[in-house]
């Protein structure tokens, strides 16, 4: 999908939410783009919510001003915006019918009561609920009280439609296929999806931008492969996926290549990035487990820095987990000195190619790690 | 299921209702509770004016209850009473529930204690301080029926709306407070969400608090005692003076025809409850 073309729907212009003196959301600035799937993300307290809300009109912001559709937001109250939500809980109103759960909406703002039935009853269709209707909430199991609350938001034909942890409640296999089915579904009608999880893998999986949020603010914002692959900060590199950090000093910065001096490696790391960056800067030297290569150090493979990095170490601990496994390397004393390789398991052996206390070499492409400073 | 039978197992240690002593103890406990009701009933079947011994079955008192206008009129009295301060109650202690669970203001926990307190307060005090109230204000008397039940009625909504609010607000603990949000979110105003979300969770609450201001109406006797003009008696009130003279087996008949009546409503109020509410929060 070409984000690029499409017109923002909903315009965050540096909102800011204070309970009491502690700010919630702390002047967050950013566009969502009309049929986008757009995933706030970040750990528990850090605002994703608390902004989701002030979409939903079900908090008041306290200072800045949220436009959706070109339509500012700021005396909308939350009845009469054009967005729905799906709650954490659901929310399915328990002493109501399925089709009168979903139909709650259209018939609570005066559509007609038969138009009302059937536009429930396609939107029941459309989550595959159809045949449940006249089932009571207390008779569902939880996926298919989640897929009620989607066609109960969804019915409105809302704009927006903010979806608040939806997957939290299920078991990991469900949460898995629901991940499929929310991305189908969102292409199906077309509208666009905000998304507040705690859970990266969600995020990456599903959206098609990622809002990183920490502390109320907006670290980074990007497409899922850019987040992963050049994380903005030590925060970002760390929530998304696993990675292994190199606190060091800038020595050398030119010709797109910069050189990092890290005082317990016996050799400085290369990193290929176009990044302006004066020597003696203090940054870290971020690489994901999986782009490092790992190989028994016999002492003949002692790679030049015109290669690639490379660390000699010694394994220390291995975590075997069927597909993977993850190998930590102590490279150098402390908590920071273990490195963590993760080698996918290509062929069904049943010796380990590596051992504990085995020397081994650590090697990774020059482009294969970035330089951070923050 | 075929073959033999197997042997009962001996009972497990959390079964105590397989254990002898254990149904002694709940047999003891039902004769305790209902054996004064079950004698009272069988005795408005007996045919003796001093009701002392048993000297045959007869129906007469029956008719003889049901013949006394004194009787017919206290008993109305209480019944209307009874709805006028139920409804009342209901719609207030509703709203004084709805009151304490949806928002926040300066000395709400003295608010919450207050509403409560005529729950404990001596039903003898309270009963002194409405006479003193209602000779103060000085409401009109001789008025016809049934505005000149108004006072024991306000007497009544006074000490029943509280069990009500109690209950109902006992009841909005469970609510969860995402229904409220989701119906605001697909559109409903304030009115709509009370409607659709708040009282249908409310509804239990409401119809025990209305079934206790019920029942607490019709047998109140010591404020009703206190309130009630020289011209207007209450069923309670009827039967004390009735029993001051002697105790006919009119009274038991009387007595036994008012229980009947309350163990219906309860068994009403019950059946309507589990028809129409899912109780399932979430």
């Amino acid at each position: 999908m070409n984000q690029s073309e499409r017109k923002p729907i909903i315009r965050i212009d540096r909102v800011s939410k204070y309970f009491g003196p502690i700010a919630a959301v702390d002047d967050v600035s950013l566009e969502i783009m009309s049929g986008e799937f757009f995933a706030l993300l970040g750990p528990s307290g850090c605002g994703k919510t608390t902004l989701l809300r002030m979409l939903a009109g079900l908090e008041i912001p306290s200072a800045g001003s949220i436009m959706i559709d070109g339509e500012d937001m700021s005396r909308v109250p939350a009845n009469r915006r054009p967005v729905n939500m799906v709650f954490q809980s659901y929310a399915v109103f328990p002493h109501m019918s399925v089709l009168d759960n979903v139909g709650y909406g259209l018939k609570v703002t005066g559509t007609p009561a038969a138009e009302a039935r059937s536009r429930a009853a396609e939107a029941l269709e459309l989550v595959k609920l159809d045949g449940l209707g006249s089932r009571m909430p207390d008779q569902l199991s939880g996926g298919q009280r989640q897929r009620v609350a989607l066609a109960r938001a969804l019915v409105k034909r809302p704009k927006v439609l903010l979806l608040d942890e939806p997957l939290s409640a299920l078991d990991a296999k469900l949460r898995e296929a629901m991940r499929l089915e929310l991305v189908n579904l969102q292409e199906t009608v077309g509208i666009t999806f905000v998304i507040v999880t705690h859970d990266q893998e969600e995020a990456l999986a599903m959206a098609d931008r990622i809002a990183v949020m920490d502390r109320g603010a907006v670290c980074q914002l990007a497409p899922p492969p850019e987040l992963y692959e050049f994380p903005a900060s030590r925060f970002v590199a760390d929530f998304i996926g696993s990675v292994n950090l190199f606190e060091g000093t800038v020595t050398e910065a030119r010709d797109g290549a910069i050189t990092v001096r890290v005082p317990t490696l016996p050799r400085p790391l290369v990193v290929v990035q176009d990044k302006k960056i004066s020597p003696g800067t203090g940054v870290w030297v971020a690489v994901r487990p999986e782009k490092i290569d790992i190989a028994k150090d016999d002492g003949t493979r002692s790679a030049g820095p015109e290669e690639g990095n490379s660390v000699p170490g010694v394994v220390e601990e291995i975590t075997y987990l069927g597909d993977l496994s993850i190998y930590h390397v102590r490279v150098a004393d402390g908590p920071e000195g273990l490195v963590k390789i993760a080698e996918p398991n290509f062929d069904r052996i049943t010796a380990r190619p590596f051992l504990w206390e085995d020397r081994v070499l650590l090697s990774w492409a020059t482009d294969a790690g970035v330089v951070l400073d923050a | 299921m075929s073959g033999v039978r197997p042997r009962r197992a001996p009972p497990g240690p959390l079964e105590y209702t397989r254990q002898t002593w254990m149904r002694l103890a709940l047999l003891a406990t039902f004769v305790f509770l209902y054996a004064p009701i079950v004698t009272l009933i069988a005795f408005s079947f007996n045919d003796s004016k001093r009701n002392i011994v048993w000297r045959g079955f007869t129906t007469k008192y029956y008719e003889k209850a049901l013949a006394n206008e004194g009787l017919i009129e206290a008993f109305m009295n209480s019944i209307t009473i009874a709805v006028l301060s139920t409804v009342i109650s209901t719609v207030l202690g509703g709203l004084a529930a709805y009151l304490l669970w949806r928002f926040r203001f300066p000395l709400k926990p003295l608010y919450e204690g207050t509403v409560s307190l005529p729950i404990v307060i001596p039903e003898i005090c309270l009963g002194v301080a409405m006479l003193v109230f209602f000779y103060r204000v000085g409401l009109p008397t001789g008025l016809p029926w049934p505005l000149n039940l108004s006072q024991i009625t306000i007497a009544h909504v006074s000490f029943s709306f509280p069990f009500v609010a109690v209950v109902a607000r006992a009841r909005m603990a469970s609510f969860n407070p995402e229904l409220e949000e989701a119906a605001r979110d697909l559109g409903a105003s304030e009115w709509a969400i009370a409607r659709d979300v708040i009282i249908p969770h409310m509804r239990p609450g409401l119809v025990a608090g209305a079934m206790l201001a019920f029942t607490l109406s019709l047998d109140d006797f010591v404020i009703t005692f206190l309130t009630s003009g020289p011209d207007t008696v209450t069923f309670p009130v009827k039967v004390y003076s009735m029993v001051r003279f002697s105790v006919t087996p009119e009274v038991n008949a009387a007595s036994t025809v008012l229980i009947v009546i309350t163990v219906a409503v309860t068994v009403l109020a019950l059946w309507i409850q589990n028809r129409r509410t899912v109780d399932n929060p979430g």
